[in-house]
C-alpha cells in the first residue's frame, strides 16, 4: 500500500514514520531539502524536494498509484487546493488535509473533504477541561 | 454594480479605481499592512484589511449580499482559487474572476471548476505569438465555459484555402469564420467570401479542433 505525505513538517513527518512503521510504503514531498532531516536517519520511504502544487512532483512522489495521502504543509490554501486535484484528478482514495482555521475546516468538510483542524481541536479540548473542573453549583 | 476584489497590489488597485470611476460600489480586500496604509490614502472606507481567504474578512466585505462580481487577483495562486471557490460555491456569486500568477496553475483552477481566469503570462505569450508570422494561427481569446476559442489565422498565397469561397472550405465541425481582415478593412464573412492571399482571417473554432481549422487554411505546418 502506497501513501503520500505532502508537506514535512512537524505533523508531516511524525505521520510519515507512522505510517512506515505501520507497513506502507511511504513518500514525502516538502519544498526544503532540510526537512527530510525530520524523517531521522533511518527513513527509507521516499523523498521528493518540490511543490506540492506542481503535478509534475506530484506524479515522481508516486500520487498516481497512491492509495492514501496526506497534506500537512504550513500553508491553509495549499492544502485546500492539493486535497481536491489529488481526489479529483487522480482519484486517491483517502486524502486527508490539515486546516488551521476552524472556519474554512468546517466549509470544506461540509463540502465532503476528510479535515483534520487542530485549532479546532484545541479549542474543544480546552473548553471541555474547564468546563469539567466547574463545580456544579457555581452555575 | 457591487464588486468585492481581494488583493490590492498593482492589478487590484487599478481595477478598484477603474470599477470606482465607472459608478460602481467597490471593496477591496488587503492584508500587508504597509500596503493598506498606501491604499487607504487613496481609496479609505473602501479598502479592508485582512485576509481574503477568511469568512469572516470576506463578510465583512459583504459577501453574503453577495455581489455581482469578486475579482480574486491576490499574488497567492492558492488564494485566488480558494477565495473563488467559497465565493461561488458557499455565497452564491454569479462571477467570480481569478487570477493565475503561475501558469501551471491553469489546470488546477480548470479543474476545480474556476472558468474564467486571467494569466498575464498566458496573455504575454499569446501577444508572442502574435508577432511571430510563421505559427500562422494565433489563439486570441479562450472561452473555457463554452470550449470554444477565438482564433486569428493568415493566410499566405500557397494556402489552399486562398482563392476559395469561404461557404466551399471544409472546416471543422462547430467552427466558422467570423470576418477576414484586408487592406485596412475588416469585413464579415458570408459564404461567398472569397479568402485572398493576404487575409488576415477570425474565426470562432471548438479548442480541441484549432490545428485541423489550421490545416484547412493554411495546410500542413512547414
Amino acid at each position: 500500500m502506497n501513501a503520500v505525505v505532502i508537506g514535512c513538517g512537524r505533523v508531516g513527518s511524525a505521520v510519515a514514520r507512522g505510517l512506515a512503521a505501520d507497513g506502507w510504503d511511504v513518500s514525502v514531498v516538502d519544498e526544503t531539502e532540510d526537512a527530510l532531516s525530520r524523517l531521522g536517519p533511518a527513513w527509507r520511504g521516499g523523498f521528493v524536494v518540490g511543490h506540492g502544487m506542481d503535478v509534475a512532483v506530484l506524479e515522481r512522489a508516486g500520487i498516481p498509484d497512491a492509495e492514501a495521502a496526506v497534506v500537512a504543509t504550513d500553508g491553509d490554501n495549499t492544502n485546500i487546493v492539493i486535497g481536491q486535484v489529488l481526489q479529483q484528478r487522480y482519484g486517491v482514495a483517502t486524502v486527508v488535509v490539515r486546516i488551521l482555521d476552524p472556519a474554512r475546516a468546517k466549509l470544506y468538510a461540509d463540502r465532503g473533504m476528510s479535515i483534520v483542524c487542530p485549532t479546532q481541536t484545541a479549542i474543544s479540548g480546552l473548553l471541555e477541561t474547564v468546563r469539567a473542573a466547574r463545580p456544579a453549583n457555581a452555575a | 454594480m457591487y464588486a468585492v476584489v481581494a488583493g490590492g497590489g498593482k492589478v487590484g488597485s487599478n481595477v478598484t479605481r477603474s470599477l470606482l470611476q465607472l459608478g460602481h460600489e467597490v471593496t477591496m480586500i488587503e492584508q500587508r499592512p504597509d500596503r493598506f496604509a498606501r491604499l487607504e490614502e487613496e481609496f479609505g472606507p473602501v479598502v479592508i484589511r485582512g485576509d481574503a481567504t477568511e469568512i469572516a474578512t470576506l463578510e465583512r466585505a459583504g459577501i453574503a449580499r453577495p455581489p455581482e462580481l469578486v475579482l480574486a487577483v491576490t499574488g497567492d495562486d492558492e488564494d485566488n482559487l480558494v477565495i473563488s471557490q467559497i465565493a461561488k460555491e458557499t455565497y452564491g456569486v454569479r462571477k467570480a474572476i481569478a487570477r493565475v500568477n503561475d501558469p501551471r496553475n491553469q489546470q488546477h483552477f480548470d479543474l476545480l471548476g474556476i472558468t474564467q481566469t486571467i494569466c498575464a503570462t498566458t496573455s504575454i505569450l499569446g501577444l508572442v505569438e502574435h508577432e511571430v508570422p510563421e505559427h500562422g494561427l494565433v489563439r486570441l481569446l479562450e472561452l473555457q465555459k463554452e470550449g470554444l476559442a477565438v482564433v486569428e489565422v493568415q493566410v499566405e498565397g500557397g494556402s489552399p484555402a486562398a482563392g476559395k469561397k469561404a461557404g466551399g472550405l471544409r472546416l471543422p465541425p462547430g467552427s466558422r469564420l467570423i470576418s477576414v481582415w484586408r487592406q485596412g478593412r475588416t469585413e464579415l464573412v458570408e459564404s461567398s467570401t472569397v479568402v485572398r492571399p493576404g487575409d488576415q482571417v477570425l474565426a470562432v473554432v471548438p479548442s480541441e479542433s484549432t490545428a485541423e481549422l489550421r490545416r484547412a487554411l493554411l495546410g500542413a505546418p512547414r
